[in-house]
C-alpha cells in the first residue's frame, strides 16, 4: 500500500502539492510514482524564475527503468528548485514527500490549487 | 507524471493465462520481492532496490532465482552427434565430465534461435544437459525435436528442477559456510565446470561455476521441493536476494547478451559478438553454417556488415534499447546503428549500452545519440565489452 499523506493535494498523474506558510506551493512525486519508477538516477528540474503553464512538461525523472515526464500541476512561477537532487536523486525514492521535493512555485491563482484532488480522491484513483 | 513503461516486463496478462510461479514464489513474497510478469513467469524485479542488489553482487554475494530457465537432459547413443549438428559450437571440446560449453543455436538462415549452455554429464559422451532461456522454450524444443529426426536420443525436460544463481566475490565462500559438505567440491570447481552433488547432498543437486554477472559464483540446480529451504539457508549466511533488475544491469556491465534484445532470429552470431563461440575449423555440418558463412561474406563485400560494441555516456541521461546510434552526423559519411540494450550502470555511475553498429566503425568516427528524439545529439564513447569484470572497470576513464 503506498503512502498518501492526508494534508497534501494531488493530481492524477502522481504528483503532490503542499501549501507553505508564505503562499508558495511545493511540488513532488508521490510514493506510488517513485515505487513504479524504481531507483531514480537523474532529475531535470525547471529553471528558477520560469513561468509554467498547467500541463506543461517541466521536469524529467530518469530511473533505471524509464524516463518519465513531470507536468506543471497548475500555472505559476518557479521560485526554488531542490538542488540536492542533482547529487542524490535517490532521495526521491527514500523520502518522496520530504527531502525528495522537486520545486516550489507561486501559483497564478489560489483557486487552481484549491480545486485539486484531496488525499482520499487520489487514493481512490490508485 | 507520465505512466512508466517497464522494460522486459508486462504488468498486464497478455496471454489470458496466469503467469507461472517457480518453487521460490513464496520465498520472494516473504523477502518483500516486487513481483512482475517476466516471459509468463512471476518473478521479483527487485526486493527493494535494484541498485543495492547490484552492488551486493559486485562487492559481496547475491542470489537470483533462475528456475524459469529450461533444463533438458539428453540421453542416447547419438547424443554427441546430435549436438554437433544442432549447435554452432562443438561439444567435442568437452573432454571432462561436468565441463560446460556456451553456444548459439542457429536456424537454417544462420540467425540465432537461442543462446544456451550444454554440459557433458557422462564419460561415454552419451549424456548431456542443456540449460536454455525461458522465453524461447517452445521454439527451442521444436528445434531440438526437428533436428533429432534420425538420431537415437531422448530429450527430457526437467520442469520440476529449480535453479539459484549465487554470485559475487564472496559467493562461493558463503555458500561453503552454508553447506560445509560442499566445501571440497567447490574449492576444486573450475570456471565453466559443473559437478553432480547427488552423493554429497541428494538426488538432483548439481552445481556449476557459471554465471551471468561477470563475478565469480555458481549456479545451483536442485529439486523444486528443496529450493525454499536452500534459499533461506543462503539468506541466513549473508547472501542477498537479488532481482531481475539487478540481473540486467550486472550482465550488461559484463557485456553479456540478452536473447530477444541483443540478438534474435534475424541476427547472425557475427553481429552480436558471438563469433568466438563458432567452431568452424573442420567441415562439421551444423544447422545454419552454410547460410551464416555466405551471408557474412556477402555483408563484408557490400559493406553492410555489422558488429557489436559497448557505448558509455558520461553526461547526464540514460541510453535505452531502440535508440538510434548516429555516426558522423551531418557529414556525407553519416551512418546508423542501434542500441540493443541500455541502462544506468550502478558500478560506473554512468549510462552504458550494447549497440549494433557498422563493422567498419573506427576511432575516427564521431558517435552520438539523440536521447530525447528532439534533434539534440550527445557524444558517446565506443568501448570494447565488457565494461566491468570481477568488480573492476575494464577501460581507462
Amino acid at each position: 500500500m503506498s503512502n498518501v499523506p492526508a494534508e497534501l493535494k494531488y493530481i492524477a498523474s502522481h504528483e503532490w502539492l503542499r501549501l507553505e506558510d508564505d503562499g508558495t506551493v511545493t511540488v513532488g512525486i508521490t510514493d506510488h510514482a517513485q515505487d513504479l519508477l524504481g531507483d531514480v538516477v537523474f532529475v531535470e528540474l525547471p529553471e528558477v524564475g520560469a513561468n509554467i503553464s498547467v500541463d506543461e512538461e517541466i521536469s524529467v525523472v530518469e530511473s533505471v527503468k524509464a524516463a518519465s515526464d513531470v507536468y506543471a500541476p497548475i500555472s505559476g512561477e518557479v521560485v526554488a528548485v531542490n538542488e540536492s537532487l542533482e547529487d542524490d536523486p535517490e532521495i526521491i525514492n527514500s523520502d518522496p514527500y520530504g527531502e525528495g521535493w522537486f520545486f516550489r512555485m507561486k501559483p497564478d491563482n489560489m483557486e487552481d490549487y484549491e480545486a485539486l484532488m484531496s488525499a482520499d480522491e487520489y487514493e481512490n484513483e490508485l | 507524471m507520465t505512466d512508466t513503461n517497464t522494460q522486459n516486463t508486462n504488468t498486464q496478462d497478455t496471454d489470458n493465462q496466469a503467469p507461472q510461479r517457480t518453487p521460490l514464489y513464496q520465498s520472494h513474497v516473504d523477502s518483500d520481492g516486487k513481483l512482475v510478469d517476466f516471459s509468463g513467469w512471476e518473478l521479483p524485479i527487485n526486493y527493494g532496490s535494484q541498485i543495492e542488489e547490484h552492488e551486493a553482487v559486485r562487492t559481496d554475494a547475491g542470489m537470483f532465482d533462475v528456475s524459469h530457465m529450461v533444463v533438458a537432459d539428453i540421453k542416447g547413443a547419438d547424443s554427441k552427434a546430435w549436438l554437433q549438428k544442432l549447435l554452432a559450437n562443438d561439444v567435442n571440446k568437452l573432454k571432462v565430465v561436468g565441463k560446460a560449453l556456451y553456444s548459439p543455436m542457429l536456424n537454417e538462415q544462420g540467425g540465432v534461435i537461442d543462446d544456451l549452455i550444454v554440459y557433458l554429464t557422462n564419460s561415454d559422451e552419451t549424456e548431456y544437459r542443456i540449460v536454455s532461456n525461458a522465453a524461447t522454450r517452445d521454439k527451442d524444443m521444436a528445434q531440438f525435436n526437428k533436428v533429432a529426426d534420425g538420431f537415437d536420443i531422448t530429450v527430457t525436460e526437467r520442469p520440476e528442477l529449480a535453479m539459484l544463481a549465487v554470485q559475487g566475490p564472496n559467493a562461493v565462500e558463503k555458500l561453503a559456510q552454508a553447506k560445509p559438505r560442499w566445501a571440497d567440491t567447490l574449492s576444486g570447481l573450475k570456471p565453466f565446470v559443473g559437478a553432480d552433488l547427488t552423493d554429497i547432498e541428494g538426488s538432483d543437486w548439481f552445481v556449476a561455476r557459471t554465471g551471468y554477472t561477470g563475478e565469480d559464483g555458481v549456479e545451483v540446480i536442485m529439486h523444486g521441493d528443496d529450493a525454499p529451504a536452500f534459499f533461506e539457508q543462503l539468506k541466513a549466511h549473508g547472501i542477498k536476494p537479488a532481482g531481475l533488475g539487478a540481473r540486467d544491469t550486472l550482465r550488461m556491465e559484463a557485456g553479456m547478451n540478452l536473447y530477444g534484445h541483443d540478438m534474435d532470429e534475424t541476427i547472425s552470431p557475427y553481429e552480436c559478438n558471438m563469433g568466438w563461440t563458432l567452431a568452424l575449423k573442420d567441415d562439421r555440418d551444423f544447422v545454419g553454417r552454410t547460410a551464416m558463412v555466405s551471408k557474412r561474406k556477402q555483408a563484408k563485400d557490400d559493406q553492410t556488415a555489422m558488429k557489436q560494441v559497448g557505448l558509455l555516456l558520461t553526461s547526464r541521461g540514460v541510453l535505452r534499447e531502440g535508440m538510434a546510434v548516429t555516426i558522423n552526423q551531418g557529414t556525407d559519411n553519416e551512418q546508423t546503428g542501434i542500441i540493443t540494450s541500455g541502462t544506468f550502470s550502478p558500478s560506473l555511475k554512468n549510462s552504458i549500452a550494447i549497440a549494433r553498429v557498422p563493422a567498419s566503425l573506427s576511432e575516427d568516427d564521431k558517435v552520438q545519440i539523440d536521447l530525447r528524439g528532439k534533434g539534440k545529439f550527445v557524444d558517446v564513447r565506443v568501448l570494447k565489452l565488457p565494461f566491468v569484470r570481477n568488480g573492476k572497470q575494464q577501460f581507462d576513464s
